[in-house]
């Protein structure tokens, strides 16, 4: 390792430094929060795994096999809300983003930390009632709540809903601590043009967060409030309009699509530049497409409905509005092949989630340009080509993203390093896993297989078969991973502070980093991943 | 092209086909339709091909050394950034305008096509020919003619899919959308509903007959003298119930036994129909049928007509605008009336609106005008 590093680690850490479980249910220490938002989202994940092993299983054969339509209605309902809600739209953002985000601007902590340990109650609070519904008697609208059937439904839509909208705060409340954390913390040497690009990620997350977050709150109140008190607003008969919800529903939903993904993007930009060993290739092209990004995400919502009955020259400036995203996506996934050129490549475990993130993100972004290609769309959509697209670009790349960041910032965080062997496996079963549990999906697409179907022809079973096996290799991976991963907190190697050498911002503190952060204050001279010199950055 | 090269180019697209799982192509967008999907699948993985290529090369060639390596600093010109944003930018402008150029076409029924009205319900489908005859399950149409389908739910949103069609259309609660079809060769066709409906949703199936335009011309006949038989012999009689037969069941591909149910229950064609609905329902209190002006607008020419609204605007009196205006009567008022009219959205059958929507366009002024449409959604069709 290099030699510089690890000389100067922190005596007492943030993890050592009170010990009471007390300190950590009212911390406002904005890594302890982080790493309390890991173990939540992780066990979101865990919890929507198995929604999707039992849908999988199910659809081994093609009439009923283990549960009943209305079960299986409802787990792929509760798998959606969990993987959306409870995982992913926290995932990255609520745990590492809060754990590295102030340390990447060598501030002490966010703006605000005890708003920050309230977003962490509100989730609590939101997944809580959403549990709760789900134990009652679980919905069965789907995810997406399309009136006038969630309007309707006998099943416990209400309290999802009402969970869902508070989970919602969260969220905005992350999103405003992130904004004024850049605008107001950052350290001195600190410029607008230095900061890192996962910090310029979070903070194209958190606008939209902010700006389209309550939209959904709004949306999900109205139809709460069509349930319980019956105001009519999507119903036909009393001059409502079910294509309204559409309308606003996608309005943050489909923007949400980019607060899962921006952050994962900025977790990639990082883990390239540091295990390539150098700068990233464009630096205001990666800044920029993030923002155009969050900005025509917002301008391509339509695009969900194209045979909903709208306007065909509406469906087609959506369509073309949609396929700018791919532009922006593009001319990330071409910066960091190119950053890798002329750089000394070590090719760990993180950058093996890289490489699968790009796979993921070049099939599910080519693919979405098709499903924005109007003529295409219309056999494609509400089939199983769908659910592949969006498995792929959404789901995928989180994932990705998730565990490049988990193992990249895993010493960081808990000062031990992973078995690397073990990485490796369980990196490759997850990549080859997800591929094969997908790529037959599409094809099922193709074939004219609608999602949401608890009975499908029978000429369809082997791709349907096939795709299990994938997910099974999935929960493997995941297993693994799980094992691994706690087993290293207790006999993992003790990690040097900066056991990649990498020259990112956030390892100029300690691993794990002291209580606030660093011993004395940092100075960042250096631009950020700046891989010309041999020693790795000072730590503070 | 000589015969030759055009079999080969055949055998490539059949190729393509299956090797992407496509569903057969029976209708005329469909081979359009696969051609762009062609064109890009064959894109992305030329694109992905380029780019893995390009990052395998690199993880070799510069993969670290030593561990005190320090590499140079290399950062994007001006041309890779044009690079990077116009090479995707014209690929994907290619694809949204000939994709556009196609759905146009997928929105607009030609002037020619007869027209079908089809209801979704929690979960069976409906069909219903402005002749007469209408039939759960089972809709038979003739080869070589497009047809325009007038898609309504009772219920929830349900959406009319036809993989084999390349088509796909919801079918929303208190309003018409419509979509059409040509279909190239005989055969029957699954029909399944793509829009999540609840507890059986993926049980509701139907199926398109598609019949030579001879045996679908003796059918219709049939099931002519079929209705014009029980209404001359019984005109009073009780009208049967619906057979409440899954959709499943009834879309069974079982040769032996006859493709779906032919109701008879409804007696005359549907403008007859309408006649009686309307009747029956109290329409005619309200709305004249000979031109005279009373609490609501007279019926007579009233199709196709510019109406002005309470708002200003003018609208078309479609098949839509109709349909809205019994659902929903107070979205788009006609100016001169009073907000009086009750909605009838769950009072009205699906297939009595459409009768009634049909006996109105039957009442035609002495002048037929040309009917401008107002975009290419709800172009209302002349003649059947």
């Amino acid at each position: 390792m290099n030699p510089s590093a690890g000389s100067s680690q922190p005596a007492i850490t943030y993890l050592n430094h009170e010990t009471t479980v007390g300190s950590w249910l009212l911390t406002r220490d904005h890594k302890r929060i982080g790493v309390m938002f890991l173990v939540l989202v992780i066990l979101a994940l865990l919890l929507g795994g198995v929604f999707a092993m039992v849908l999988r299983i199910e659809l081994l054969t093609p009439g009923p096999t283990i549960i009943s339509a209305m079960t299986y209605n409802r787990m792929f309902t509760l798998h959606g809300v969990t993987m959306v809600w409870l995982f992913m739209i926290p995932a990255i953002p609520s745990a590492f983003g809060n754990f590295v985000l102030p340390i990447m601007l060598g501030a002490k902590d966010v703006a605000f930390p005890r708003l920050n340990l309230a977003s962490v109650y509100i989730y609590v609070a939101g997944a809580g009632l959403t549990l709760f519904g789900m134990l009652w008697s679980g919905a069965d609208t789907g995810w997406t709540f399309y009136t006038p059937y969630s309007t309707t439904s006998p099943t416990a839509v209400a309290p999802i809903l009402l969970g869902v909208f508070i989970i919602g705060f969260s969220t905005i409340i992350t999103g405003l601590n992130f904004i004024t954390t850049v605008h107001t913390l950052r350290a001195p040497g600190m410029h607008w043009s230095r900061i890192p690009l996962f910090v310029w990620a979070l903070y194209g997350t958190s606008v939209i967060q902010v700006v389209a977050t309550p939209v959904l709150g709004m949306v999900l109140l109205l139809v709460f409030f069509e349930r319980v008190f019956g105001v009519g607003l999507f119903d036909p008969a009393r001059g409502g309009d079910p294509v309204l919800f559409q309308h606003m529903f996608w309005f943050y939903s489909h923007p949400a699509v980019y607060i899962m993904v921006l952050p994962a993007m900025g977790v990639i930009t990082e883990v390239v530049c540091a295990f390539s060993r150098k700068n990233i290739f464009g630096y205001k092209m990666i800044a920029a497409s993030t923002f155009g990004i969050a900005f025509v995400g917002f301008f391509s919502w339509g695009h969900h409905m194209f045979v909903s009955g709208q306007s065909t020259f509406g469906s087609g400036v959506f369509g073309v509005l949609s396929m700018l995203v791919a532009i922006f996506t593009a001319i990330k996934i071409f910066n960091w092949v190119a950053t890798m050129y002329g750089g000394s490549i070590d090719l760990r475990v993180p950058l093996l989630y890289v490489l699968g993130f790009i796979f993921l993100l070049v099939f599910g972004g080519m693919t979405g340009v098709a499903v924005a290609t109007t003529s295409l769309d219309v056999h494609w959509h509400d089939t199983y080509f769908i659910v592949a697209h969006f498995h792929y670009i959404m789901v995928g790349a989180v994932l990705m993203a998730f565990l490049a960041a988990l193992h990249y910032w895993w010493p960081k965080m808990f000062g031990r390093v992973y078995p690397e062997r073990w990485s490796f496996l369980a990196a490759s079963t997850i990549i080859f896993g997800f591929i094969v549990t997908f790529l037959p999906q599409f094809l099922l697409g193709n074939l004219g297989m609608p999602r949401r179907y608890y009975q499908y022809p029978a000429e369809l079973q082997w791709l349907n078969v096939l795709s299990t096996a994938g997910a099974s290799l999935l929960a493997f991976g995941f297993t693994l991973i799980g094992v691994y991963l706690l087993w290293s907190l207790r006999y993992g190697r003790v990690s040097t502070a900066n056991p990649w050498g990498s020259s990112g911002y956030e390892w100029y503190s300690g691993s794990p980093p002291a209580p606030h952060n660093f011993t004395e204050a940092p100075r960042f001279e250096r631009e950020v991943h700046d891989y010309t010199v041999p020693e790795a950055p000072r730590v503070y | 092209m000589t015969p030759g090269e055009d079999s080969l180019a055949g055998t490539v697209e059949e190729l393509f086909r299956r090797v992407l799982f496509l569903p057969e192509q029976a209708s005329t967008v469909a081979k359009d339709v696969d051609h762009l999907h062609y064109v890009i699948i064959t894109t992305a993985m030329v694109a992905a091909t380029v780019i893995f290529g390009t990052a395998a090369y690199f993880l070799i060639r510069f993969r670290r050394r030593s561990e005190t390596e320090v590499t140079r600093r290399v950062e994007g010109t001006l041309v890779w950034e044009v690079l990077f944003v116009g090479v995707p930018l014209s690929t994907f402008l290619v694809w949204f305008f000939v994709g556009y150029h196609d759905f146009i076409r997928m929105q607009t029924p030609p002037p020619d096509a007869m027209d079908v009205y089809v209801v979704g319900k929690q979960w069976m489908w409906q069909f219903t020919h402005p002749e007469g005859p209408n039939s759960i399950g089972v809709l038979r149409v003739p080869v070589g003619k497009p047809v325009r389908l007038l898609l309504t739910s009772r219920d929830v949103i349900h959406s009319f899919y036809v993989p084999a069609f390349r088509i796909k259309q919801d079918a929303l609660p208190g309003a018409y959308t419509q979509t059409w079809f040509e279909v190239t060769k005989p055969g029957s066709y699954r029909v399944m509903c793509a829009e999540y409906c609840g507890l059986k949703h993926s049980e509701m199936w139907a199926e398109v007959q598609a019949l030579s335009p001879e045996d679908y011309e003796a059918w219709m006949q049939e099931q002519r003298r079929g209705l014009v038989s029980r209404r001359d012999a019984s005109p009073s009689a009780p009208e049967r119930e619906e057979p409440h037969k899954p959709a499943r069941q009834a879309a069974s591909y079982d040769a032996q036994n006859p493709h779906g149910e032919v109701m008879y229950g409804e007696r005359g064609t549907l403008a007859e129909r309408g006649e009686r609905v309307a009747a029956e329902r109290g329409c005619l209190k309200c709305h004249t049928v000979d031109g005279t002006a009373h609490i609501g607008p007279t019926w007579l020419g009233l199709y196709g007509r510019r109406e002005r609204l309470t708002t200003g605007e003018t609208v078309v009196a479609d098949e839509a605008y109709l349909t809205e205006s019994m659902m929903k009567p107070g979205a788009r008022l006609v100016e001169g009336f009073e907000p009086v009219m009750p909605s009838y959205l769950g009072e009205l059958e699906a297939a009595e609106v459409a009768a009634l929507v049909e006996y109105i366009k039957t009442l035609r002024g002495a002048r037929l005008e040309t009917i401008r449409s107002e975009g290419p959604v709800y172009e209302p069709i002349g003649g059947k």
